[in-house]
């Protein structure tokens, strides 16, 4: 369900998805970085609704989104306001995790 | 910040006994099976009570998490969701959307469903006692009570006031009490909103419940008006509701703030009068909304400080009371973050994080939080605030510069935009925590 396991949790992340992370990075599933939970809170595991789905975009895509909400290049109503409360360092963290992890 | 393991293991109890005959060896199997191939001892024992938004999506994140019995204690077979409820009120939703199925979280492996109410914690013997004198044993306990109603508050609002009165903020039968009472009204009438003084559950819910009054007010008894007497003198959202108000219902909506004679300190029920420090007003439907504390279990179990909240580490949400529990949700105080259905998700994620991490003997990393909530003023228009938090001087402090509401004098696209967020985040969030 909720981003809070998807890291961590062998058995929900599925073994298909292991083991292409497992290919990719260097150590297993990690934990989520400070702040990654919080998207799973409107971001919806699947398409449905206003909200946008992460899953399937990219570390890369996350972070420059990010980076046009905080500076105000894109036009947003809440992720103004969120992006702004985020480093560089952090939502890089944050961006990796949710390409990988796909909570 | 860290935090030492729990040094005890914990033996078995009856309580373990009572849980597997009471709710089924199937639900608890799967972490059993599982618990040799990663721990040498048995799985950890996690007693979570309460099945709103932190307690059942702490419960999920924790059964999730491997090598974790968990048991959800929750009374209520089902859950009637409060964000939206306002909307139940003005006749505009079902409160069949507001109902999500407790009882189906037992279908999640390693989370058993307890379906009695937590009345004792022993903290000492690591024991929670149920209403059917079942012991309940853990290694780490998490409470999620939400609020409780003060009846000991405003005098003469006691039981059967509040069903005279609707308080109506726990969402349920006290919601259709308040829209029955609000389609009864004569055209003309007043209702009359008590908002309560800080801290308390949804700090724009007041504000939102005012707004969509109104707009049911202006569509079907257009001479009717909604009067707010407040215990404080500015609230949640405030420009952007009262730009709202005036551009949607004008003349409709009075706020009386508290230094305006606003605090109701008294009731009369059968006569449906208010009584403030500055005078009486009768009122046509009467929605007193009293402060508020932690749900009773927190008290109970030590949990709760003088203020009836409870204060937690901002990292591991670990009571600063007591040891090897923590406080989740609307029950926690411990910094800035409002009382909401997004915090109450957030705080029970990083919560499952912390106690799986104390569980495993490693550290946990300093959590960052986010909260965003909507509030609508009318069908198809809302409005937000969001905040992000971290730990700071031992409280969950806002990050400055992020943050705030939605602009004042959007246009009406921003609002209908803002609407439709705000529905699809209700969607998501019942989603991945009831489904």
């Amino acid at each position: 369900m909720s981003g809070g396991r998807g890291g961590r949790a062998l058995g929900v992340a599925g073994a298909v998805v292991l083991g292409v992370i497992g290919l990719a990075a260097p150590a297993p599933a990690a934990a989520p970085p400070p702040g990654a939970l919080a998207c799973g809170g409107c971001h919806p595991p699947a398409p449905q609704g206003a909200v946008p789905s992460l899953r399937g975009r990219s570390a890369d895509t996350i972070v420059a989104d990010m980076r046009a909400f905080r500076d105000g290049a894109r036009p947003a109503t809440v992720m103004d306001r969120i992006a702004k409360g985020f480093s560089d360092d952090e939502t890089r963290a944050i961006a990796d995790w949710l390409a990988a992890a796909q909570p | 910040m860290t935090r030492p393991a729990p040094s005890r293991t914990g033996s078995p109890r009856p309580s373990r006994r009572a849980v597997l005959a009471g709710l089924g060896a199937a639900a608890l199997a799967p972490a059993a099976l599982a618990a040799p191939a990663v721990r040498a001892a048995a799985p950890a024992r996690v007693v979570v009570v309460g099945g709103g938004f932190a307690g059942a999506s702490c419960a999920r994140a924790l059964a999730g998490a491997g090598g974790i019995a968990v048991t959800l204690v929750e009374p209520s077979a089902d859950y009637v969701a409060c964000p939206f409820s306002n909307a139940v009120i003005a006749g505009l939703r079902d409160l069949r959307r507001q109902t999500f199925e407790v009882a189906a979280l037992a279908r999640v492996p390693g989370l058993a469903h307890a379906p009695r109410a937590a009345v004792a914690v022993d903290a000492d013997a690591r024991r929670v006692r149920l209403d059917d004198g079942t012991q309940l044993a853990y290694d780490r306990l998490v409470l999620a009570p939400g609020i409780e109603v003060r009846l000991d508050a405003i005098a003469g609002y006691d039981a059967a006031a509040a069903e005279a009165m609707p308080h109506a903020w726990k969402a349920g039968s006290q919601t259709l009490a308040l829209r029955r009472q609000l389609a009864a009204m004569p055209d003309g009438g007043v209702v009359v909103i008590a908002a309560p003084p800080n801290p308390f559950r949804c700090p724009p819910g007041p504000y939102e419940r005012a707004s969509l009054i109104a707009h049911f007010l202006k569509t079907h008894k257009p001479r009717a008006k909604v009067l707010i007497l407040d215990a404080k003198d500015a609230f949640s959202k405030q420009r952007l509701f009262e730009e709202a108000w005036a551009a949607r219902y004008p003349g409709m909506i009075e706020w009386v703030s508290l230094s305006f004679g606003g605090r109701v300190i008294e009731v009369d029920a059968a006569a449906r009068t208010l009584v403030t420090e500055f005078g009486r007003h009768r009122a046509d439907v009467a929605n007193v909304i009293p402060p508020q504390r932690a749900g009773p279990i927190a008290a109970a179990a030590g949990v709760a400080d003088a203020s009836g909240w409870c204060p937690v580490d901002p990292v591991t949400f670990e009571s600063r009371l007591v040891p090897e529990i923590h406080v989740i949700g609307d029950a926690a105080i411990g910094g800035a973050m409002p009382k909401s259905a997004f915090t109450a998700n957030g705080q029970a994620l990083v919560c499952a994080a912390a106690v799986a991490d104390l569980l495993a003997g490693r550290a946990s990393a300093e959590p960052k939080l986010v909260n965003t909530c909507y509030s609508l003023v009318a069908p198809d228009a809302a409005i937000s605030i969001a905040g992000v938090y971290r730990p700071r001087d031992g409280l969950l402090a806002e990050v400055a510069g992020a943050g705030g509401t939605s602009p004042l004098g959007a246009p009406e696209a921003v609002r209908a935009a803002e609407a439709a967020y705000a529905a699809a985040w209700f969607e998501t969030l019942t989603r991945r925590v009831y489904a």
